[in-house]
């Protein structure tokens, strides 16, 4: 098996606070192959966005990462020195957060943020520079006139294309984003994430894309990660995960979506919230909030066990054996 | 029995100075109508005027032309502040954002008492802190004494964005316009306050405005739907009526841009490609036209207004909806 685009083993990322470590990422495993589109998704506070900063490697203190390694073509980038870092970063792999507004410098026109990072990487030719922006703008179907534009010029779906073109600049080939189409309504949201899909076939890039909605990546993620408190509850290829969702809080997530088609039922959601990380329930931490909890699990923290082609972190999913031994 | 009522309801706002002055015209000529114990959700992509018809109905903005006419009597003619008060408690709005909406240095009680003692002088101090502890019970949260003591920082974005739905109870209102009362939250929470929404109309008949950009929702909430577009409404109708047979091209588009994993994708970029319409000194013509695939001669023109296509059910479209006025 050729070795993976970006390898993440056992990664685990504490917070470290005044009540003692919080562990956001905990004990995560995640392969992503050249050209694949990985989807993680969760609600707030449940360890996405910090997986996401830890492998680029963006965690600032009190976050910390405890364990494991973050793999991309081999090296590791947990124990890169930033130096190092910088050199991967907009090159190999580069970066869209959630609010494009805050992530453009409000001052300065488009063209001038892109030269940035491609002169910090070595194109130095004014023409280079320009080709290349003009190209990646027409990539993102904005017209290059806006490379004199200031961000406060554009509205928030194209302020949001614009930090697409500027991470597909140096062609890199892994593109991580975080929740790029939360701050858009729904037409814009599905017109950026066909846009997205698109552009990663002509291009070839992986995509690890993080968000609260679970039905946006329906349609568009190869391989799906439902997180829940810190761990993965449920991984596999999307069609499975949403097809047959195993663990019921996939499945509760699923069945909170109302439908614009078929008959009109009545949902009850999920009911409660979130745990807080810094006590989480013992043993399944889904257990307050699960419709199907039995007797053992307030006590037997569950693995990640195999259910046909995806994982499933439930008791009701434990192999015979191993739950007599556990 | 109508409740509340809006004939030719405008709003323009002055943008620019001296002779690059213009008018933007973000509600025009909309007629509504919310019956006693009706839901009627408001659905739109952000710019199409419907918060800016939301505030006009609190009454934050003053019409530029048009009436709104409450209970069957004018705004315009309300006189003198026990007047206005009167129509504020029964017109409460609740915002889009729980974090922001709630005052983080006082308890959870202190905006629903102080709400209490202004709307509803009548009550003694023990029977404001029984009626606030109802209201908090009627949104769902026990038990209600405790949440009461507490600060905005304890609770969960679910349970805030439910205190800003006690604190308009509290007034014993009539019509509540929610403007986006979900998008913030989580997915899994958001199923429950729709539910919430649905149990005050049933148990304490309380009508809503439902603001919001996904009409997967409105659906599961609303009788009746009213679709905006660039300041004009552009279709209403019944509910199901209106999904079932949805006449305007923009009506289309949102249900076509809506995520639903259960179902197939279908849709092409090319008409989910958001250009804003024009509504800074607009010409008389189809806001839409610039988007839609139906658009002919006299859409670039004429401006079309709304013609009956079914029962209760208008939509404004030259093309689908070809009226005798030309």
């Amino acid at each position: 098996m050729p070795e993976p685009l970006l390898s993440v083993r056992d990664l685990s990322v504490v917070y470290e606070t005044v009540r003692g470590p919080v562990t956001a990422v905990d004990n995560l495993q995640l392969e992503v192959g050249e050209g694949e589109f990985a989807a993680v998704v969760g609600e707030s506070g449940c360890g996405k966005s910090t997986l996401l900063f830890a492998i680029a490697g963006l965690l600032n203190p009190p976050a910390r990462i405890a364990s494991g390694s973050v793999l991309f073509r081999g090296a590791d980038l947990v124990t890169m020195t930033e130096r190092e870092l910088n050199e991967l970063r907009w090159r190999d792999y580069s970066v869209v957060l959630q609010s494009a507004m805050n992530a453009l410098n409000p001052v300065a026109t488009l063209a001038a943020q892109y030269k940035d990072a491609m002169v910090a990487h070595g194109t130095h030719t004014k023409e280079e520079i320009h080709a290349r922006s003009m190209e990646v703008l027409r990539l993102v179907g904005i017209d290059p006139v806006h490379l004199r534009s200031y961000p406060h010029q554009l509205s928030g779906g194209m302020r949001q294309r614009a930090m697409i073109a500027m991470a597909l600049l140096l062609a890199p080939d892994l593109v991580i984003m975080d929740e790029p189409t939360s701050a858009l309504d729904v037409v814009a949201q599905r017109s950026l994430m066909v846009q997205i899909k698109e552009l990663q076939q002509l291009l070839g890039f992986a995509v690890v894309f993080v968000t609260h909605d679970m039905s946006l990546v329906s349609h568009f993620s190869d391989q799906l990660l439902v997180m829940y408190a810190g761990q993965v509850v449920e991984q596999g290829p999307t069609r499975t995960v949403f097809d047959s969702p195993s663990h019921p809080y996939s499945r509760g997530l699923l069945e909170a979506f109302p439908s614009i088609r078929g008959p009109r039922v009545p949902l009850r959601g999920i009911p409660g919230s979130p745990p807080d990380l810094a006590a989480p329930p013992p043993g399944c931490r889904f257990h307050p909030r699960c419709p199907l909890v039995f007797d053992r699990c307030d006590t037997v923290p569950p693995a990640l066990y195999e259910v046909g082609a995806a994982y499933s972190r439930c008791l009701l999913h434990a192999p015979a054996a191993r739950e007599v031994t556990s | 029995m109508t409740l509340l009522e809006t004939s030719g309801l405008t709003r323009h706002f002055k943008v620019g100075t001296g002779l690059s002055r213009r008018l933007l015209h973000a509600v025009d000529e909309v007629d509504l109508t919310i019956g006693e114990r009706e839901i009627v959700a408001l659905v739109g992509e952000s710019g199409s005027g419907k918060s800016t018809l939301a505030r006009l109905i609190a009454q934050v903005y003053k019409p530029s032309a048009g009436e709104i006419r409450y209970q069957g009597r004018p705004l315009s003619a309300l006189r003198g502040r026990r007047d206005r008060l009167a129509y504020r408690g029964d017109v409460p709005m609740v915002f889009q954002d729980p974090f922001s909406s709630l005052n983080p240095a006082y308890r959870v009680s202190h905006g629903i008492l102080r709400s209490l003692t202004l709307h509803r002088p009548e009550l003694s101090r023990a029977q404001r802190d029984t009626e606030a502890e109802r209201v908090v019970e009627a949104v769902g949260l026990t038990p209600a004494a405790d949440v009461l003591d507490r600060y905005p920082y304890e609770l969960s974005g679910g349970q805030r964005q439910r205190i800003g739905f006690a604190q308009a109870l509290a007034h014993r209102p009539k019509l509540i316009l929610a403007d986006e009362p979900v998008s913030m939250l989580d997915v899994s929470i958001r199923i429950g306050l729709l539910n919430v929404m649905a149990e005050l109309r049933e148990n304490e008949g309380v009508s809503f405005l439902y603001i919001t950009h996904d009409i997967a929702s409105a659906r599961y909430l609303s009788d009746r739907i009213v679709v905006m577009y660039g300041g004009h409404v552009v279709e209403t109708g019944p509910t199901e009526e209106l999904l079932a047979r949805p006449r305007h091209p923009y009506t289309e588009l949102l249900l076509s841009a809506v995520p639903d994993p259960r179902a197939p994708l279908d849709v092409d970029a090319a008409t989910a490609k958001a250009d804003p319409p024009v509504v800074i000194d607009p010409v008389p013509s189809c806001r839409f036209r610039a988007r839609c695939p139906l658009a002919e001669d006299i859409c670039h023109r004429v401006t079309p207004r709304l013609q009956p296509v079914g029962p209760e059910h208008t939509a404004a479209c030259h093309v689908t909806a070809p009226g005798t006025a030309t």
